[in-house]
C-alpha cells in the first residue's frame, strides 16, 4: 500500500494539472517579476544586491497564497469532511500538501533562477544547486505558514487578508529595504522571530558565494520554522467543527 | 409519542441524552436514539430539523456539548471506525478539478484498497459512461451520484448518507434504493436521510425528527397503521400535526 501523505500529494498534483493557467502563473510570474526588478536597476549594482533577495520573496508569498486557498477550498467544498473520515491520520494530509507544493517550488525556482542568470545576468557566486535548496526549504516554510493560518479563515475573505497580515510584515522587516543590522532595534529583534528573514538571509549568503555554517544557520532555522508550522497545523486542524 | 424500536442485534448506532449547539441554535437538548445493526433506516424530517447534525455527530464530525454517541461498540469519531464507516455528507465533497475517476480512486487509495474498486463503485451508480470526465463538469445528479460512489468504497459495515438521492430522477432514484436494500441484505446498516416521503417506504426503520426532537422511531407498516393514512406523506403531515399538538 503507498504511503497515504504520497497519495495526498499525487492528488493535488493530479488537481493543479487540470489547471494549467495556474501552474504557468506559477512558473512564470516570479520569473518575469525578477526581470522587472533587474529592467528597474539596470544602471547600477542594486540588483546584484536585490536580486537573490527578490528570489527568497516568491516561493514563500505564492505557496503561502496557493495552500490557503487550497486548503479553504477543500474546507468549504466538503472534501476535507471526508478526507477527515476516511482512513489516515490529519499528519498524512497535511505532509500531502507540503510535499505537493515543494515539488511545484523546485520547479518555480528552476525557472526563476536560470531567468535571473541567463537572461537578467544576474552574478551568482554560489551554486545554482545550492540556491535551488534553499529555495524548496523556504517554499515548505510558506506552505506550512499557510496550513497554519488557513485553519483560522473561515472564508476566502479572511484567508486572502492573512497575505498582509503575516507576510508583508515579514517582507518589510525581512532585509530587503534596509539591512536588518541598521533597523532600530526592536524592529531587529522582531524580525529575528520572523522565518523569512532567515529565508533572504540564506539566499543572499548563497549568491554571494558563501557556504559552510553561514548558509546552514538560516537553513536550519527555516526548516525548524517550517517542522513547527506543520506540527501545529496538523494539531489545530479540527475533526470535529461546531 | 415515542416509541422504541426492538432491534435483534445490539444496535449499530447509539445516542443518548445528546446536546449540540451550532453558532446560537440549540439543535438537540438530550436526544437518545438507536439505530438496528443489519437494517435501512430512514432519518425524516422538515429542513432544520437536525438530520445532518445527527449525521455529522455519527460520524465524527460535529463538535458536542453532552451525551454520548457510540458506533459499533466504540465512540463515534474512533479512529478504528474510519475503515468501518462511510459517509457521504450533504455538501458532494467531490473535487471539482478531477476527473469522477480520479476522485475515487484518491478515496480508494486513502482506504488502502485494490485499484479494481474504482470502476466497481463507479458502475454501480451508473457513471461508467462519465468516468473520464471532469466532476465540475457534471451535472447535480451526476455529482451526487460521484459522493455517492466514494462512500461505496472497501467494506463499509455503517453507511451513512444525507440526502443522496436529492437532484435524481425517479428511475435512478428506484436504481440506488435497490442498491441500498441489497447492501443491506449483504449485512451492511445504512442510514439515509431523506426529504422525499415516499421513498420511507423503501426503509426498515424509520426515525422522524422534528425540531432536534425524536418524534417517532416506527417502521413504514406500523407508521401507517398509527396514523390511519394511505401513505407516508400523509402520515408524516399527522404525525407532526399531533406533535405540534401536543406541544401547545
Ligand atoms: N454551521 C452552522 N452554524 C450554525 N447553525 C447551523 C449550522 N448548520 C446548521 N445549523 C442550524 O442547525 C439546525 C439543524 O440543521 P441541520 O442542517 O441539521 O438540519 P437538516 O435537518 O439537515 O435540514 P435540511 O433538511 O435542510 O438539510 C438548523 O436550525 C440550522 O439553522
Ligand atoms: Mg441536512
Amino acid at each position: 500500500m503507498r504511503p497515504r501523505w504520497l497519495v495526498t500529494a499525487g492528488r493535488i498534483l493530479t488537481q493543479l494539472s487540470h489547471d494549467r493557467r495556474t501552474v504557468a502563473l506559477l512558473l512564470v510570474v516570479p520569473a518575469l517579476l525578477v526581470g522587472l526588478f533587474a529592467w528597474l536597476y539596470q544602471s547600477d549594482q542594486v540588483f546584484q544586491r536585490i536580486g537573490p533577495m527578490v528570489m527568497a520573496l516568491f516561493p514563500f508569498i505564492l505557496m503561502f497564497l496557493v495552500t490557503s486557498v487550497a486548503t479553504l477550498r477543500e474546507r468549504r467544498s466538503g472534501t476535507l469532511e471526508r478526507v477527515l473520515t476516511a482512513p489516515g491520520s490529519k499528519a498524512d494530509l497535511i505532509c500531502g500538501y507540503a510535499l505537493a507544493f515543494s515539488l511545484v517550488a523546485v520547479l518555480q525556482t528552476g525557472v526563476t533562477v536560470g531567468f535571473s542568470v541567463w537572461v537578467c545576468r544576474l552574478e551568482l557566486a554560489g551554486s545554482v544547486l545550492q540556491l535551488l535548496g534553499v529555495a524548496v526549504v523556504d517554499a515548505v516554510l510558506g506552505t506550512a505558514l499557510g496550513l497554519l493560518v488557513s485553519a483560522f479563515a473561515r472564508t476566502e475573505f479572511q484567508a486572502v487578508q492573512f497575505l498582509p497580515v503575516f507576510v508583508f510584515p515579514q517582507i518589510i522587516l525581512g532585509g530587503v529595504f534596509m539591512p536588518r543590522q541598521q533597523m532600530p532595534r526592536a524592529l531587529e529583534l522582531i524580525s529575528d522571530f520572523m522565518p523569512l528573514s532567515y529565508a533572504i538571509d540564506g539566499v543572499s549568503q548563497v549568491a554571494a558565494g558563501q557556504g559552510g555554517w553561514v548558509v546552514g544557520r538560516p537553513l536550519l532555522i527555516m526548516a525548524a520554522f517550517a517542522v513547527g508550522c506543520l506540527v501545529a497545523a496538523s494539531a489545530t486542524l479540527p475533526r470535529r467543527t461546531p | 409519542m415515542t416509541e422504541t424500536v426492538q432491534p435483534a442485534r445490539p444496535p449499530i448506532v447509539s445516542v443518548r441524552g445528546l446536546k449540540v449547539k451550532r453558532g446560537r441554535v440549540q439543535v438537540f437538548d438530550g436526544l437518545d436514539l438507536t439505530v438496528g445493526s443489519g437494517r435501512l433506516t430512514g432519518l425524516l424530517g422538515p429542513s432544520g430539523s437536525g438530520k445532518s447534525t445527527l449525521i455529522r455527530a455519527i460520524v465524527g464530525l460535529q463538535r458536542i456539548q453532552a451525551g454520548q454517541v457510540e458506533v459499533a461498540g466504540l465512540p463515534a469519531g474512533h479512529p478504528d471506525l474510519r475503515h468501518r464507516l462511510a459517509y457521504s455528507s450533504q455538501a458532494d465533497g467531490v473535487y471539482l478539478d478531477l476527473t469522477v475517476a480520479q476522485n475515487v480512486a484518491y478515496f480508494t487509495r486513502l482506504a488502502g484498497r485494490p485499484a479494481s474498486e474504482v470502476e466497481r463503485v463507479i458502475e454501480a451508480v451508473d457513471l461508467s459512461g462519465q468516468a473520464q470526465r471532469l466532476a465540475g463538469r457534471l451535472s447535480g445528479g451526476q455529482l451526487r451520484r460521484v459522493s455517492l460512489a466514494v462512500a461505496l468504497i472497501g467494506a463499509p459495515q455503517l453507511i451513512v448518507l444525507d440526502e443522496p438521492t436529492v437532484g435524481l430522477d425517479p428511475v435512478l432514484r428506484v436504481r440506488l434504493w435497490d442498491l441500498f436494500t441489497r447492501l443491506t441484505a449483504q449485512g451492511v446498516s445504512l442510514i439515509v436521510s431523506s426529504h422525499v416521503m415516499d421513498e420511507a417506504s423503501r426503509c426498515d426503520d424509520l426515525l422522524l425528527l422534528r425540531q432536534g426532537r425524536l418524534v417517532a422511531a416506527t417502521d413504514p407498516v406500523r407508521l401507517l397503521a398509527q396514523t390511519g393514512q394511505p401513505d407516508a406523506e400523509r402520515a408524516f403531515l399527522e404525525l407532526i400535526r399531533r406533535d405540534q399538538a401536543a406541544a401547545r
